[in-house]
């Protein structure tokens, strides 16, 4: 993960410059979740990611200068059986060989009003990207900053289980997607 | 003169039990060592479905079974083949009420949500555990093995009245065959 680790240098300097108190910015890997549900033949199937990094710098008095990254290790699904998880990594649907993370780079943080806020940016999954807008809301809980959102994501938009699984009457083309983003207090540059 | 024959409605029941349980049967032994495909996900949830649809048909039947009275076995029949046989159909009720039963809680306990139709959820009694999702796959093949042999018991009684005993009990539930004495 060194781009990873560029990025985040060049946030925490970005956002140093801004000398905001209360900025976030350090990653809390084990109380983050990113969770998903998708739909076989009209049934919830809960999901969710067991490995993934986030760079973030959100400063609640200055949001629209916030920036987040998302590097996620797509071998680390639960699909949420053995059957679904072995062949979900496979080609026809993430194809983890060749594309093992799947990317967001924010572009933009849109405030709207309250503790909610709107996420803009690009997702690359499968050497795809596509443009992304998410709601979210932001909250400080015991020192740490949280963020909670949900998007639909259209799973044929990046060739996710394409050939026979592009019949979505069995694997919906949407899936929702939820994050829980925990952030502790960028440290404080001297 | 006393009935000689189920009522229609018992008659319907039973064949359309019989159908869908030697195809829900027949299903669920194909579609199990399928590898994963959509025509598999199609298959397990057509089986859930045709499941739920028998676990409701053997209420109804149990519900007009308690209603209405079958005929009386042959008086000529041996005490303890008519206690067989009651036994029998005891089993094969109770069977017929476990089986469903235990899938539903099977698809639970692996994380699948029966939804019946893919319209109609059904609750999850039971939270995902892995380890409780391969007991009741057991358990759920082994009933279903166990009700097979019983089905194969009860038609070779059916037969052995028609063929060997040449009485009326294989045409209390044919509405086309009679047993003229």
């Amino acid at each position: 993960m060194t781009p990873f680790r560029i990025l985040l240098g060049t946030l925490a300097v970005a956002v140093a410059g801004s000398a905001g108190a209360a900025e976030y910015g350090q990653f809390q890997a084990d109380k983050s979740t990113l969770t998903f549900v998708s739909k076989q033949m009209g049934v919830p199937i809960d999901g969710r990611f067991r490995k993934f990094a986030v760079s973030v710098a959100f400063d609640p008095a200055r949001p629209t200068a916030a920036s987040a990254r998302l590097d996620l290790d797509l071998a680390s699904i639960d699909a949420g059986s053995k059957d679904a998880d072995d062949e979900v990594v496979g080609k026809p649907w993430l194809h983890v060989k060749v594309f093992p993370t799947a990317t967001f780079v924010s572009s933009a943080v849109r405030p709207l009003g309250g503790d909610k806020y709107e996420l803009a940016g690009k997702l690359t999954i499968k050497g795809k990207s596509q443009d992304l807008t998410a709601p979210f809301t932001f909250r400080q809980d015991g020192g740490n900053g949280v963020f909670d959102g949900a998007f639909i994501l259209k799973r044929l938009d990046f060739a996710v289980g394409d050939g026979v699984w592009s019949d979505v009457s069995t694997v919906a083309n949407e899936v929702q997607i939820k994050f829980h983003i925990v952030a502790a207090p960028a440290a404080v540059r001297k | 003169m006393p009935e000689t024959r189920y009522t229609h409605t018992a008659i319907a029941l039973h064949w359309l039990m019989a159908l869908l349980l030697i195809a829900l049967f027949s299903l669920g032994l194909y579609m199990s060592d399928l590898p994963v495909s959509p025509q598999k996900l199609k298959l397990y949830s057509w089986h859930k479905w045709a499941g739920v649809s028998a676990f409701l048909l053997v209420l109804l039947r149990l519900a007009w079974r308690i209603g209405h009275r079958p005929p009386d076995l042959p008086a000529a029949m041996p005490g303890w083949q008519k206690t067989a046989a009651q036994g029998l159909h005891h089993l094969l009720y109770l069977l017929m009420i476990a089986i469903p039963l235990s899938g539903w809680l099977m698809s639970s306990a692996k994380g699948f949500q029966t939804v019946y139709f893919g319209i109609i959820p059904l609750p999850d009694l039971l939270q995902k555990n892995k380890e409780l999702g391969e007991l009741l796959e057991l358990v759920h093949s082994s009933l279903n093995f166990t009700l097979a042999g019983l089905v194969v018991a009860h038609i070779a009684a059916a037969l052995k009245h028609h063929l060997l005993d040449r009485d009326e009990v294989l045409a209390r539930m044919l509405p086309f065959l009679t047993r003229n004495r």
